[in-house]
């Protein structure tokens, strides 16, 4: 698993590449909470262009860092998930807390 | 009729190496893309809920892991020696977690459920739990 943070004209980025599971996922939610700690952001967006596989670790994971930048009214959303990776998203109601965008 | 069983730590990253090796197993069923990712997924959970679940993080356990193919059909059967489930019933509720301070999302088995034909929960309490999964791959 591979994580790129950055901060993109006060638009926060998690571009994630791999495969997302238990084995990875505390040090991935360490980094992004960190990086929105220290981050001046106005939203935040998921990156999964090349995230290949993801269970309901990530899921999990993905509700925290939502209610996290919830508190702070930072809009969250999703960028170019995959076929498996969205189907995951829908089925576990992800859409309907962070819109889906395609650029 | 082909199978292999074996016999698996339940140390983090294992439900990658699980994942893989019985997704990789039912090529000769010659599966889609997308039912391969249905097993890796459904095997993820079943694995990932005996390192969390089960054995509560201790990485000294063994996960026992049998799968058949037969009639162009895959069984996967997952069991552990752990702490067993309360309510099997309630543990299968979406959403539904006896950790959320883990920031656990509760979806285990409704993934489970979604991605294969049939699920079936095993539990007795302080012994172990048993997961039988099976998936038609190839129809006749």
């Amino acid at each position: 698993m591979r994580l790129e943070l950055f901060n993109n004209s006060s638009c926060g980025v998690a571009k994630l590449e791999g495969e997302l599971d238990e084995s990875c996922v505390s040090e991935i939610r360490q980094k992004i909470d960190y990086f929105i700690d220290t981050n001046n952001i106005a939203q935040f967006v998921f990156d999964f262009s090349r995230l290949s596989f993801m269970d309901s670790t990530g899921i999990g994971m993905l509700l925290g860092r939502y209610k996290k930048l919830k508190q702070r009214n930072i809009p969250v959303y999703i960028n170019r998930a995959s076929g498996h990776v969205d189907f995951i998203l829908s089925t576990a109601g992800i859409y309907t807390i962070m819109q889906k965008i395609s650029q | 009729m082909n199978k292999f069983s074996m016999k698996l730590l339940s140390k983090k990253g294992n439900e990658g190496f699980a994942r893989s090796c019985i997704s990789a197993f039912c090529v000769e069923l010659e599966p889609s893309l997308e039912q391969i990712n249905d097993i890796k997924t459904a095997v993820s959970e079943a694995i990932t809920n005996c390192i969390v679940h089960a054995y509560n993080g201790q990485n000294d356990k063994y996960i026992d892991i049998i799968v058949s193919l037969d009639n162009g059909k895959m069984e996967i059967i997952i069991e552990d020696s752990g702490c067993g489930i309360d309510d099997v019933e309630k543990a299968k509720q979406p959403f539904f977690t006896t950790k959320p301070e883990q920031e656990r999302s509760g979806m285990g088995f409704t993934l489970m459920q979604t991605f294969m034909d049939s699920v079936e929960v095993f539990s007795q309490k302080g012994k172990g739990t048993k997961v039988v999964m099976q998936k038609t791959i190839k129809k006749d």
